[in-house]
Order: C-alpha cells, then structure tokens, then sequence
C-alpha cells in the first residue's frame, strides 16, 4: 500500500463516522478534530475499525499520532505498506 | 394437563465467542458491535422483555406507559446512528419546554447552553462572564482528569451562597443520575455538558418501538437472543473465563460482557475467590446508587391534556436538599408528559412523576403496610399534578406505582439502583479484565456512564475491549509501536 492508499482509507473510515460532514477539504496538518466533529467515541471508531479491516492494534497511548491526518499517514504507513490494498 | 416448561435455550450453541448478560441499553449495544465484529454472540436476559430500564409496560383501555424515557442527550442521535441504524437515529425529537416550579422559581427552558446563559444572566443576575467561564469548565472536565473537587465546591466557586442557581443547574441531574453536591464534579460536568449541548430529546414511537427496532437489527446481524434466560453463574479458571451456567445448563465462551449490576457480576456471578484480595477490598468501598418510585396516569381515551410542559421539574422544598429529594415524604417530583406526538396516530396521553428514592424505605414493610404506601404515593402525586393539570383525576383512568422493590425484581439489581454505582464504580469495572482474562462488564456505573447515553456508549467503549481481548486470542494481530 502506498502513501495515498493509506491517505484514502482513513477517508473513508472517516466518511462512514461523521457522513455530514465535507472531507474533502481536509488538511493534513491541522487536527482532525478542529476541521470536523469528531468526538473521543469517533477516535475510539477509528481504532476498531483499523482492527476490523487490518488486524492493527493501536495501544491507547499511540492514540496521539492519529490527531492530524499526516500523523495518521506516517503511523499507518508503515504497518500497512506490506498490505495489498483489497481489504 | 400440564405442558412441560419450554426450553428457553433449545437449539443454543455449544460455544460462543462471547456471552452478553443482560439486555440494558450497554448489553444490546455492546452484542450488536460485537456481532458486527464477526464475533458468535449470545445475549441471555432473564426477562421476558428486553431493555432492562429502557422498558415500557402495557395495561387495559390502551395505555402504554414509558420508564426511562423522559429525555436524554442529543448525543444519543450520533451513538443510535453509528451502533444501530439510521432509522432509529432518525425518530429522535427534540423536547423543547422544560419547566421548573419551586418556592424559589418558575421558569421555562429549552434546556441548552443558549437559554440558560439567557436565564442565568436576566432571571438570577449572573455576570456573563462568570456563566462563560463556569460553562467552559465544565465543559473541559473530563474522565482522565484526577478527582478533586465536588458540586458543591465547584458551585460555591462560581455561584456562592446562590443556593437558587444551585437548584436551577443540580435538579435535573440529579434526577437524570442521582449524582448529589458531594459527589465529584465530573460526574456533574460530563452530563450538564451533554444535556447543554442542544438540550433533551426523546424517541418518537416510543421505548417499545425502539427496542423493538434493536431487536431485529440484533437478529440481522447475527446475535443468539435469549429471553427467559438468567445467567446463574460464570466459570473461571485459572484467572479465565471458561462459560456460563444458564437455566442450569452450562455454555462456554470466550468472553463474557456483564450487563447485570457490576457488585452482582463480582460477588455472585463469578465468586469473590477468582480476584486479588485487594481488588475485593477496593469492591466492598463501591456504593450504589439511589433507587426510584414512579407513579404512572393513563389518560382516558378521547380526554386531553393541554400542553403544559415536557418535563416539568416540581417542588416544594424550600431549597435543593438530596436528603429532602430521596425522601419517602415527597417534596420534589419530575413530571414527564407524554404528548400524542410520542406515539404518533395513537391520540393517547400519559403522565409518569418520577422520584428518587431509597430502597430500605420500601423492602421491610409489611406487605399492607407496603400496598398503603404505595396508594398514598399515587394519591399525593395526583394531588400535587392537579396544580399544573386540573382536574387531572377525572382525566385519568388507570394509576399505578412502582417503587425500589419492583425495579429491583425486574433488573435484578441489588437495592433497585436506578443508575449503577456512584463514581468509583466505574474504576472497578474497567479493571475487571485486568483481573480475569475475558471477564468484562458493561452498564450503568461510576455516575458519568449512566443514562440511555452513558450506558449505550460504555457498551461500545467495552465492546472494543472485548473485540480486542478476542482478537489477540488469533495469531495474526499486529500491534503497532511508535
Ligand atoms: C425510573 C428511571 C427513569 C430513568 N429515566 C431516564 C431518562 O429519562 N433518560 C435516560 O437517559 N436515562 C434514564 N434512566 C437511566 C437509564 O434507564 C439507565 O441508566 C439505562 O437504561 C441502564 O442501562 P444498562 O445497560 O446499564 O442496563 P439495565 O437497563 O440496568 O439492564 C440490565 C439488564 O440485565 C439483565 N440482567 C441482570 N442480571 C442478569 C442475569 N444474571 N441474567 C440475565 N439477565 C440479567 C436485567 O434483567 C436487565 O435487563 C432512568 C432510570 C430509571 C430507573
């Protein structure tokens, strides 16, 4: 998986938890919470839902890199980039 | 001739990954993801309905009568449509006249941020900026942050010596979790803060139809339900979770994710013997919380009641006193009304007061003594409606009371507690897998996880643990490490 990938699936994951909100225009480096309503239950979504189609655990005390989407990116990445993108 | 009982568990599996105790809002929620998941669920429940407190009963003359749904959160729209489905998340309305009445004041509200910044400042004389800075700490409260101070002290900070503002802020908490002034001021925040978000809602078609509804999703997604059902006991060993007793017949599983009360998952269902001493000992400190008594009015077929309110905070105590509103000698009453516009096409109303209560005030009478004061319950709560409904005893057609006693022998919770344990609790329960591998429990606890919100979101909070416990029963999870 590539860089993009990666990039694509945390916006759908995002899509499917907050569906009214306009995630096109998000920006890599501002926090995620302060450009769409997300709540600590949606950051808990996010991890279940990378357990769900990856088998990723991410421990509570990593929750802190997925604050931005490029936190995301560089944390997934490389847990990801042996991974073939149908999941 | 006699039928032979039927077999509530026939055709049940040999083996789940996990089995649910008890279908309150934190059990289904916490089945359905877990099915959701890809994990073999069964949900036992001892009752015949399940809900747990989220219940409704019927009676003659066409009267459908709600427990708990007097209001909550506009969260609950978020967690219904994530959880469960879009339909269900989609029948939630807004409750917009929320009333106080008391020797200090009558006001009405819609229970928001907006307007009690507006009824602080015009109607107590608040500053704006002491209301701002009182909204956005608690606002910034929350559960990771250390206990330090309680309601009162943070009330006494920001409104001292105001005991009206006091009773305007605490009332209806206290009713929607029995949380007192002397409780940690997070279990205050957290809820106020919830409710002031956009103020109280409620679901249209009422607690039948939605649990109705999480029924068949429930069913869609794979979950083994069980009514009739009461789990017995849970067998441990060697520090794991290896089944289930239930109705006498034994289950293995995985997991197991207690819904029933958190002392009843401890000391009974799985046995004092199976946890550290010390564990045991922090148990013995875990108080619960308050009970209830409800008085239910069924309005006559074709009679009106006027628009008088949704909820209708009502007292006659001369200040906030929770001694005074646990009571059995009643000053203060909720009053939910329930409006056609609730059950839509049915034309019908009802009216359920609402009380906190204690449960030794009700379990040692004497069973006339018992029947007395529960009619005396119902006739002073038709005398204390008649000031905001008149004529409200020629209105009604059925009146009935429940009190600690009957919540208890419908949810089996110790003492009828009404929303859990008080705060510690909730450490406990999160510690409970530390204690025993698979062993998880989910529902009211701890003041802050409690409510209609509170429990369904502490369900998926643990179903996410139990996925997680499951998972790394497989091989093939990968843990990150940054
Ligand atoms: C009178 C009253 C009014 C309320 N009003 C509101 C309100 O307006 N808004 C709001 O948000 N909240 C309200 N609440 C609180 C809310 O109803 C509860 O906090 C919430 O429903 C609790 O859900 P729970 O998941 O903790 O489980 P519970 O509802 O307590 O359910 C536990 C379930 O487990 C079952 N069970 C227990 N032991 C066993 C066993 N051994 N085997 C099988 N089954 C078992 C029980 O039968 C029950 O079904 C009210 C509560 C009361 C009592």
């Amino acid at each position: 998986m590539t860089i993009e990938d990666v990039r694509q699936i945390i916006l759908n994951i995002l899509a499917d938890i907050a569906p009214d909100e306009d995630i096109s225009s998000i920006d890599d480096n501002t926090k995620l919470r302060d450009q769409i309503d997300l709540d600590s239950m949606d950051f808990l979504d996010i991890v279940m839902e990378l357990r769900k189609r990856f088998n990723i655990e991410v421990p509570e005390k990593d929750y802190e890199h997925l604050a931005t989407m490029a936190g995301c990116v560089s944390y997934l990445t490389p847990l990801l980039k042996d991974r073939p993108l149908a999941s | 001739m006699q039928k032979p009982p039927r077999d509530w568990l026939k055709g049940v599996l040999s083996a789940y990954d996990t089995v649910v105790i008890g279908s309150g809002l934190a059990g289904m929620t916490s089945a359905n993801l877990l099915a959701k998941l890809g994990h073999k669920v069964l949900l036992a429940e001892h009752h015949y309905n399940m809900g747990g407190m989220a219940t409704w009963f019927k009676r003659k003359g066409g009267h459908v009568m709600d427990i708990s749904l007097h209001g909550f959160p506009c969260g609950m729209i978020k967690t219904l449509r994530k959880y469960w489905t879009k339909d269900i998340s989609h029948r939630v309305i807004q409750l917009k006249n929320v009333r106080f009445d008391n020797p200090q004041f009558s006001v009405n509200t819609s229970f928001d941020k907006v307007d009690f910044t507006h009824i602080l400042r015009e109607r107590f004389g608040i500053l704006r900026e002491v209301i701002d800075e009182f909204f956005l700490t608690v606002r910034d409260m929350n559960f990771y942050d250390e206990v330090v101070m309680t309601t009162r002290e943070l009330f006494e900070k920001y409104f001292p010596g105001r005991t009206d503002v006091w009773r305007f802020l605490m009332e209806p908490i206290t009713y929607a979790n029995g949380s007192t002034l002397d409780d940690p001021a997070i279990t205050y925040g957290i809820v106020f803060s919830n409710f002031m978000d956009k103020g109280v809602f409620t679901y249209q078609g009422g607690t039948d139809h939605l649990i109705k509804e999480m029924k068949q999703e429930l069913l869609r997604n794979g979950v083994d339900i069980r009514t009739h059902c009461m789990v017995e006991k849970i067998y441990v060993d060697d520090k794991t979770v290896q089944g289930v007793r239930i109705n006498g017949q034994d289950i293995q599983c995985k997991s197991v994710l207690s819904n029933s009360n958190l002392l009843t998952t401890i000391e009974q269902l799985t046995g004092e013997e199976h946890f550290d001493p010390e564990f045991i000992e922090e148990v013995k400190k875990v108080r619960l919380n308050n009970s209830s008594c409800q008085v239910y009015m069924g309005i006559k077929k074709g009679e009106i009641v006027p628009n008088v309110g949704d909820l209708l905070f009502s007292s006659v105590a001369d200040e906030y006193c929770t001694d005074q509103i646990l009571s059995k000698d009643v000053t203060s009453r909720t009053f939910s009304f329930y409006y056609p516009e609730i059950r839509p096409g049915t034309n019908r109303y009802s009216i359920v007061s609402s009380t906190n209560a204690r449960y030794q005030d009700w379990a040692n009478l004497s069973e006339s003594q018992y029947k007395k004061d529960k009619h005396d319950l119902e006739q002073t709560t038709l005398d204390a409606l008649d000031k905001y409904v008149p004529g409200i005893r020629n209105k009604v057609d059925h009146v009935e009371a429940s009190t600690p006693k009957t919540f208890k022998r419908y949810t089996l919770h110790p003492s009828g507690t009404s929303f859990g344990t008080k705060f510690e609790g909730l450490k406990i329960s999160r510690d409970l897998p530390k204690q025993i591998n698979g062993l998880f429990h989910a529902g009211s606890v701890g003041i802050i996880m409690s409510g209609w919100l509170g429990a369904a979101n502490y369900g998926v909070i643990v179903a996410n643990e139990t996925d997680k416990f499951l998972r790394q029963l497989r091989p093939s999870l990968v843990t990150a490490s940054a």
